[in-house]
């Protein structure tokens, strides 16, 4: 009596029960004469209740139960029941999680991401799960503190990506452009950084990062990290190395350039401990609503290139004007100032090496006799205290 | 150092020989004392922070009052101060003893400059330490307020003009060559370490802590000392008042209770806060 049940799960099929409307609802209401009851349940417990209202409003409301449950052959139906397969209609997106991060089946069925398989919208629907709005909330399902990533080892992103400048452009403002999980990662061909094909593997950061960042793209392809990248030299730094991957900071604000410095440092070790030295440092570490020179500052930030180039910020021909956006009065005797002097190197710098030598001197010869003296001092008053008090007849001895 | 003998004669109620009053201090000694320590203090706790910026205690300082602007601010505003109460000291040194020519300014005993006798004074006082002699008998001034005077003086030059040199750089740039704006930090670092160790150290407990005066000498607050204390502090300056008959004219008015107390309350705090900045100060250089 169902004639259709051999209907294969096509597209084109999908198109022409859709046409076949009076039919559908016929068949439809038959499923749901039992699993309209939102209460109902399997032998496993978990709830076989339909919501006809919502089922026919989603994106596969114009299907029927058994384009998708294609193993009911009549009713009543067998107690279990095969699993759907999305395949059968979704083969391009089946072919992508082939071989990604969540290829296994079992522990990320279609419906870990898209929500509930009745309710299953376009992803330019506000209600879909997987809305430009609502990934990151899908993806943190997993991808959060006490989520099933992380019994894989894997880090907690979620809260560094909410409270980043993407997250806040997403969550507070609404912004569909702002960058949310699947921008950088992709949906179904997440690949894990390692593989060199990875849209988030170190050599593919600045491409990735580039779709919406195109003009800072450019100008870091342009400076010396960006030209060691592209060379395969793995030890220059991409866009995540310096703005983290996901607790991304709006680059103006303090705790960012607070915490950046030392990411230059961690590779050009020699001029962090020389800039360490010097006031810029000094104030820097210690924060506040002035700021003082940190290493982009000075190096430019994306288009870094060397003392060498005419075009670089710190080029000798530029200085006066590099200094002079913070030191206004800045001329060419000043901007011989050293800001990476090394006052412990001898050979480079002589003159501050042997006055820190005299400094350190001085300190050192004056606080040794000076302590040695006091403290004989000391000694010598207290005994003359007691052999007085004593010499008084000893009563406070 | 200007004349004790005129601003200690009104008094006539401390006459009588048990409870002398001899006055040591001018109120613009005092004064200048005052201002001295305070701004120090200033300068050090707003130094430190700066000189130790990865040290946690800095950062969190820093954090609390609104980051380095705030502490690089309070920190120009005491040295704006201690440069106004440094010139006036030299103009009244100068004044007095280039001037007036007024005798005893830079020689002789009431002077602060040093002298043969503070070098035996000091070979001397190092013999009594050990029990090889008497103590010596010091004067106005002893060779240790000598060199704590020449140390802020010197300390006050250095530090001061390389603090200046950092706070209008481009302007020093201009006769200065480019090395020396990078020693000008290093030279205001360890000359300013230098002089808080010294001072958090050396003079609290050379002028206050050590057993005969210990908790605080008090003198430099209410000017006078006890006739008694004189005599054993200055036993040099003692003599020679007394054979010149000048010691009457020294006399000073009994400090008053209030004043005392007040004076203690000061002075105990300063000594807080130094002891406490030099704990930290000591914890962030080892720690270096």
């Amino acid at each position: 009596m169902k004639t259709f049940f051999s209907i294969p799960l096509t597209l084109v099929a999908c198109a022409l029960l859709a046409a076949a409307a009076p039919l559908r609802a016929q068949t439809a209401s038959e499923c749901l004469a039992c699993h309209a009851d939102a209460s109902m349940q399997d032998a496993a417990g978990h709830s076989i209740g339909v919501d006809e209202h919502k089922f026919g409003s989603s994106i596969h409301g114009v299907l029927q139960c058994v384009n998708c449950h294609a193993d009911i052959k009549g009713y009543p139906h067998p107690d279990k029941i095969a699993p759907v397969k999305c395949e059968g209609c979704h083969a391009g997106e089946a072919q992508g999680l082939k071989g990604s991060v969540h290829s296994d089946g079992a522990d990320h069925p279609c419906t870990s991401c898209h929500g509930d398989a009745h309710q299953i919208y376009p992803k330019t629907d506000p209600r879909s799960a997987v809305y430009p709005l609502n990934v990151p909330k899908t993806c943190s399902a997993c991808h959060n503190d006490n989520g099933m990533a992380k019994k894989h080892g894997l880090e907690s992103v979620y809260p560094s990506y909410i409270d980043s400048i993407h997250g806040f452009a997403l969550s507070k403002e609404g912004l569909l452009v702002a960058a949310n999980c699947q921008s950088c990662h992709g949906s179904h061909h997440i690949l894990s950084r390692s593989n060199p094909e990875s849209a988030t593997n170190k050599a593919n950061v600045p491409a990735t990062c580039g779709k919406c960042h195109a003009g800072i793209a450019d100008s870091y392809s342009n400076g010396v990290h960006g030209k060691a990248i592209a060379a395969g030299n793995m030890k220059a730094p991409v866009c995540s190395d310096c703005h983290t991957a996901h607790a991304i900071l709006q680059p103006t604000e303090a705790a960012f350039r607070t915490q950046s410095t030392p990411i230059c440092g961690s590779c050009h070790t020699d001029k962090f401990s020389t800039y360490r030295d010097t006031f810029h440092s000094q104030l820097g570490s210690l924060g506040g609503y002035v700021e003082t020179a940190r290493c982009w500052d000075c190096h430019g930030a994306h288009e870094v290139l060397p003392a060498s180039d005419p075009r670089s910020p710190i080029a000798p021909a530029n200085l006066v004007k590099t200094c002079g956006r913070c030191h206004a009065g800045a001329n060419a005797s000043f901007v011989k100032y050293q800001p990476h002097a090394n006052a412990r190197n001898r050979k480079l710098n002589p003159a501050l090496y042997y006055i820190g030598l005299f400094m350190n001197l001085l300190l050192v010869s004056v606080l040794t006799f000076f302590l040695i003296h006091t403290i004989l001092w000391l000694i010598r008053s207290r005994y003359e205290q007691i052999k007085r008090r004593s010499a008084k007849g000893g009563n406070h001895a | 150092m200007p004349d004790l003998e005129q601003t200690g004669a009104a008094s006539e109620a401390s006459g009588s020989a048990a409870g002398r009053f001899i006055t040591r201090f001018t109120p613009a000694q005092r004064y200048m004392h005052g201002v001295l320590f305070s701004t120090f203090l200033g300068l050090a706790a707003t130094g430190l922070p700066m000189r130790f910026s990865q040290s946690f205690w800095a950062r969190k300082l820093a954090s609390s009052v609104g980051g380095f602007g705030t502490i690089i601010f309070f920190h120009k505003l005491c040295a704006v101060v201690l440069t106004m109460a440094f010139l006036i000291h030299v103009k009244d040194v100068f004044q007095r003893g280039i001037l007036n020519r007024e005798k005893g300014i830079f020689w002789g005993p009431n002077s602060m400059v040093a002298n043969w006798k503070d070098v035996t004074d000091l070979v001397s006082h190092l013999r009594w330490f050990v029990g090889l002699g008497k103590r010596p008998q010091f004067g106005r001034y002893a060779y240790w307020e000598k060199f704590d005077y020449w140390a802020v003086f010197w300390g006050m030059l250095i530090i001061g003009f390389s603090g200046y040199a950092m706070w209008f750089a481009p302007f020093f740039a201009r006769f200065l060559p480019g090395w020396a704006l990078n020693a000008v930090l290093v030279i205001h670092s360890e000359e300013g370490l230098l002089a808080i160790l010294f001072i958090f150290s050396i003079h609290f407990v050379n002028t206050h802590l050590r057993p005969d005066t210990f908790p605080m000498d008090m003198v430099i607050f209410t000017g006078v000392e006890s006739e008694e204390e004189f005599k054993e502090k200055r036993p040099g300056e003692y003599e020679s008042l007394l054979k010149q008959g000048k010691l009457e004219s020294r006399l000073g008015a009994a400090p008053a209770a209030w004043w005392i107390n007040f004076a203690r309350v000061i002075g105990f705090t300063a000594i807080l806060i130094g002891l406490t900045l030099l704990v930290l100060t000591l914890s962030a250089y080892f720690r270096e």
